[in-house]
């Protein structure tokens, strides 16, 4: 370490930086921009197969256990990667502090009742009989 | 603070266009779009939860012009946004970032995106009944 380096050592152990954040946000993003590429190609694949079905067949696919699990892990990454995208957005064209505060918040409460509803809705789907 | 006489960074409006930052506002702009198409999923599978009766009014206006064209918008975002994130995370990797990589994986991730694109509408197409 440089003699020059002012911080504690706690600081430098603890490793969270200036912004007190360390690099969570960002490798949070990484590691679900990850999974989103099996993910989303797997989602792709199964629209295209049931383009132009009926009801029935796409209940029929939301009743394979395989889909269930997928999709609900599906809507936990993409979700929690939406909204980590959109708060950079905000923290960098949302100059009012309150209002940039206020739409992160409203972002991450969004984020988590979306992923919510999707998988809720599934499993009624699922245990609801249909 | 005073500010106001500092040299300025190039203004948008008077930057010349480059693969390189059009590609990155690209990303951008096409993970607003995806946010959007990630909403519909969720209306989508709540309607589908919802019954028979729910479903077929928004499968129907998916089935429209205007649905197909936003289906269409989304297609090309997930695609151009998966390939540019894979090319991110290239990068992130320490992989690709000489300019002539940087420009070279920006042209594949032009064509690869409009490919998959083009790929998946076939596809569709020809699986529909």
């Amino acid at each position: 370490m440089a003699s020059s380096d002012t911080r504690t050592p706690v600081h430098r152990a603890v490793g969270l930086g200036s912004a007190k954040s360390g690099s969570a946000h960002w490798w949070s993003q990484r590691i679900t921009a990850a999974a989103l590429v099996p993910l989303m190609l797997w989602l792709t694949g199964s629209l295209i197969s049931l383009a132009g079905r009926d009801y029935h067949a796409f209940i029929g696919w939301l009743h394979n256990p395989i889909t269930v699990v997928l999709l609900s892990l599906l809507l936990i990454a993409l979700f929690r990667h939406t909204v980590l995208g959109l708060e950079v957005i905000a923290e960098d064209y949302i100059h009012a502090r309150g209002l940039r505060i206020v739409t992160i918040g409203l972002l991450r409460f969004a984020g988590v009742i979306l992923a919510a509803s999707g998988i809720f809705a599934m499993l009624v789907i699922a245990f609801g009989g249909y | 603070m005073a500010t106001t006489n500092r040299p300025l960074a190039p203004h948008i409006q008077i930057y010349r266009p480059q693969l390189t930052s059009v590609l990155s506002f690209s990303h951008r702009v096409t993970g607003i779009a995806l946010s959007a198409g990630s909403v519909l999923l969720v209306i989508w599978l709540i309607t589908a939860a919802a019954g028979e009766q729910a479903f077929y009014p928004l499968q129907s206006f998916l089935g429209s012009w205007a649905g197909l064209a936003l289906l269409f918008i989304w297609t090309y975002s997930l695609f151009y946004h998966l390939c540019n994130g894979i090319r991110h995370l290239l990068w992130d990797s320490v992989i690709g970032l000489e300019l002539a990589s940087v420009y070279l994986s920006g042209w594949i991730v032009v064509f690869a995106s409009a490919i998959l694109t083009a790929g998946a509408w076939i596809a569709a197409s020809l699986m529909a009944p």
